[in-house]
């Protein structure tokens, strides 16, 4: 009566940074970019939000990214393959709008790179002119840069210490490319990462009234709409990030409402993972 | 008027006269304080002989108002019947008949505008027959006793996919499989039962219980698969056409949470009251860290609304601790929503009613967290088109209330997971899936049922809707026939 996902590898990217590719056919066939799934490792565990990173319909794969922050997220990352995921539900929320801008800038600041590259390949494959700035904080926190510079046209690497590409952060050559389009050729923006990256991105375009999408990884139970634990405010007016997003026009958002409310349930999240460490240790 | 087959029971006029001048027989009740503390069910039931003793009441009125009164028309005088000579097995089976759920309804019905509302001992003795406690001890007799009441059934050829596992989704599934279908329930939690796994608290209604039913369902053949989206992962046509199934029922329920949209509604301790019961009840919150979805355990709490889910999460917020539990409710207590029993149980274990309230505003401290509720006083004007009299703001009344956390319970919406995927399935202005008075929607083969063509309403309404929708789909199997104009009911 349950249904349970096999895992068929999972591999550290880097110490907190994982990638697991399920076996999932059907989620395979249905995937657009912009959307999320469900996962749970095991019956006690919590539905953790994760975007549809890559997946390919001809071997029935879905690949997913994980970064082990909390306890939840920590206990997919020790799954090994093989296991099965006691849940995983997808694909939910809206999927990309992929507008016909003639280029379009694609900013992934650090695991944004999963929800950044099949966005990045769907408007390549339609033609549009795809410049990418892949943001990090060190070398070592870039991956997926050869499959992101493969859907590119033009492909900028930033890091904070400057170990990799341009040293600073993704605003600075995001505010250098709009400055310079001259003949407005740039229709969008997508910036996808952490939360303070998102904002930042949107305050760098904002003077340039570049559409600028970004896509929110807030507080969610079940992710299809039942709790609204995800909502936001867009406009002035309440939306659901699960089943209206994930992906908002981000010139609209109430960004200090977004900052505060991700860190509601920090105390427990860190009461949680102190248990989880004393355990595993 | 419909014929109900008895047993033979004669009442002699005194007999008569003795049952109707008898009292109801009390359920007995967990101590308010000491219930305050735990998730355990409040009503501990009845026993084999208090059944007996309450079944003995009923006056087997020939015209049966109660089975009037009875969404799926439970012939509940020939149960009382069974039970009265202590024969359980047969008025198990009667019960069984029209009724999926027994122990969920037996439960959670609203029994006194139902079947007690309309009994006859009601006008006679002043106290309606304890019917939904006798449909609880049955249910619950047959779960403790290790029987299930399976029929071997037939087989039809024909496959339906019901999307949705909550109460109206599995009345349908149940009728149908006894009547040879093959049945697929598509479920998007890893849960099945919807708002009676995420929703309803297991001090109102077990979990086991639940899944009891649950189980029953699959032993007769039913299939369950959970985290399934139907919309996206399958759209109603796939499950038409590559799936080959029959018929489609959509009971996806209203589960969207409402909001006021006032100022402060986005500060860190307010949540919906579905967020609340689902971290509690799907998640299991209450045990955390041993599971690991947190929940926020204000000190100070107010929950809005004054239906069954605002008594639900007050209740449950008084059980995981609150100092103060206020329940906020911009009209009188005749008003309100709530089954009678949860507003008396709300009481008891301490919760202070706040009547005619409504909140204007929430205040947050430095750091986004909420610290107090501004309310206004409200009176009652002209009914409106519910025929409820509508509350209007008494001005100059404001108070602040200090409270460290807030639970919206003012109501839920059409879920659009579904609708958006399906285009060509019209719907109401309010996003409601549009169907007709067979449940028949705007697109070929697909029936919907329950609060996703109704709003918002209650379990037994859902379970009514799905019986009379299972009826419907036989008879589409049958004559397959679809009206050429889509004519919308009301309901």
């Amino acid at each position: 009566m349950h249904s349970t996902t096999p895992i068929l590898s999972i591999n550290e990217i880097t110490p907190t940074i994982f990638e697991m590719v399920l076996d999932a056919p059907q989620v395979a066939i249905k995937a657009k970019p912009g959307q999320f799934a469900i996962a749970m490792s095991h019956a006690e565990g919590e539905r953790i939000p994760l975007t549809l990173a890559n997946w390919d319909s001809t071997r029935g794969t879905v690949t997913l990214i994980i970064m082990a922050v909390g306890t939840a997220t920590r206990k997919l990352c020790s799954m090994r393959a093989g296991e099965h995921l006691f849940a995983f539900a997808a694909p939910l929320g809206q999927a990309s709008e992929l507008k016909p801008y003639e280029t379009v800038i694609m900013v992934a600041g650090g695991v944004g790179v999963a929800p950044i590259y099949p966005i990045a390949k769907a408007f390549h494959a339609k033609g549009t002119r795809v410049i990418s700035i892949h943001a990090a904080r060190n070398e070592k926190l870039l991956f997926w840069d050869n499959m992101l510079k493969n859907v590119s046209n033009e492909f900028i690497v930033t890091t904070d210490d400057g170990s990799r590409g341009e040293q600073g952060l993704a605003t600075k050559p995001l505010q250098r490319l709009l400055e310079n389009d001259s003949q407005k050729k740039i229709g969008g923006v997508y910036a996808i990462g952490p939360a303070q990256m998102m904002h930042a991105c949107t305050e760098t375009t904002r003077p340039f009234a570049t559409h600028t999408v970004v896509s929110l990884n807030t507080i969610m139970i079940d992710g299809t709409g039942m709790c609204g634990g995800c909502r936001v405010n867009v406009g002035g007016k309440p939306k659901f990030t699960c089943v209206d997003g994930p992906e908002f026009d981000g010139h609209l958002l109430d960004w200090p409402s977004i900052l505060i409310r991700q860190n509601s349930y920090k105390r427990e999240e860190n009461c949680s993972l102190n248990r989880y460490i004393e355990q595993n240790d | 008027m419909e014929k109900y087959t008895f047993c033979g029971t004669k009442l002699s006029p005194q007999e008569r006269q003795a049952r109707a001048r008898s009292k109801r027989h009390p359920i007995g009740e967990e101590n308010g304080k000491v219930r305050a503390q735990n998730f355990d069910e409040v009503n501990l039931g009845y026993d084999p002989e208090t059944a007996i003793a309450e079944a003995k009441r009923c006056l087997l009125c020939p015209a049966a108002p109660c089975v009037q009164g009875c969404p799926v028309r439970i012939k509940i005088p020939e149960m009382l019947e069974y039970v009265s000579l202590g024969d359980f097995d047969k008025a198990l089976s009667v019960l069984k008949r029209d009724n999926a759920l027994p122990a969920v309804t037996g439960r959670v019905c609203p029994q006194e505008v139902q079947c007690e509302g309309s009994c006859t001992l009601k006008k006679t003795s002043g106290e309606a027959l304890g019917i939904g406690y006798v449909e609880r001890f049955l249910a619950d007799w047959e779960r403790n006793n290790g029987k299930t009441h399976s029929i071997e059934l037939p087989k039809n050829g024909k496959r339906i996919a019901v999307v949705g596992s909550g109460p109206g989704s599995l009345s349908v599934a149940a009728d149908l499989a006894k009547s040879g279908c093959e049945v697929h329930i598509f479920e998007a939690f890893h849960r099945a039962g919807g708002v009676l796994t995420y929703g309803i608290p297991a001090f109102r209604l077990p979990k086991e219980v639940v899944d009891h039913e649950i189980e029953n369902l699959v032993k007769v053949g039913i299939t369950i698969h959970t985290n399934k989206i139907i919309g996206t992962l399958y759209s109603i046509e796939d499950l038409q056409n590559a799936l080959k199934f029959d018929a489609v029922y959509l009971g996806i329920g209203a589960g969207l949470p409402k909001f006021m949209n006032i100022q402060g509604e986005d500060l860190n301790g307010v949540s919906s009251a579905n967020e609340y019961l689902t971290r509690i009840n799907l998640m299991k919150s209450y045990l955390f860290p041993h599971y690991d979805t947190p929940v926020h355990t204000g000190k100070k709490i107010a929950v809005v609304g004054g239906g069954n889910v605002a008594m639900d999460a007050v209740r449950t917020a008084v059980r995981l601790g609150a100092e103060k539990a206020y329940l906020i409710y911009r009209r009188s207590r005749e008003e309100m929503p709530a089954r009678l029993e949860e507003i008396h149980h709300a009481e008891q274990e301490g919760v202070e009613f706040l009547l005619l309230c409504n909140p204007l505003r929430y205040n947050g401290d430095d750091h986004g967290w909420l610290k107090s509720v501004d309310c206004v006083r409200m009176e009652l004007g002209e009914p409106d088109a519910s025929g409820r009299r509508s509350p209007r703001t008494i001005e100059g009344s404001e108070f602040k209330l200090d409270i460290d956390m807030a639970i919206i319970a003012v109501g839920t919406g059409a879920n659009p997971l579904v609708t958006q995927a399906t285009p060509d399935l019209a719907t109401n202005k309010w996003g409601y899936v549009a169907a007709d008075s067979q449940f028949r929607t705007s697109k070929r083969g697909v029936f919907a049922g329950g609060d996703i063509v109704r709003g918002a309403a209650t379990v037994i309404l859902a379970m009514g809707d799905g019986r009379a929708a299972a009826a419907s789909i036989l008879s589409y199997l049958k004559e397959n026939t679809w009206p050429e104009n889509f004519e919308p009911s009301s309901f």
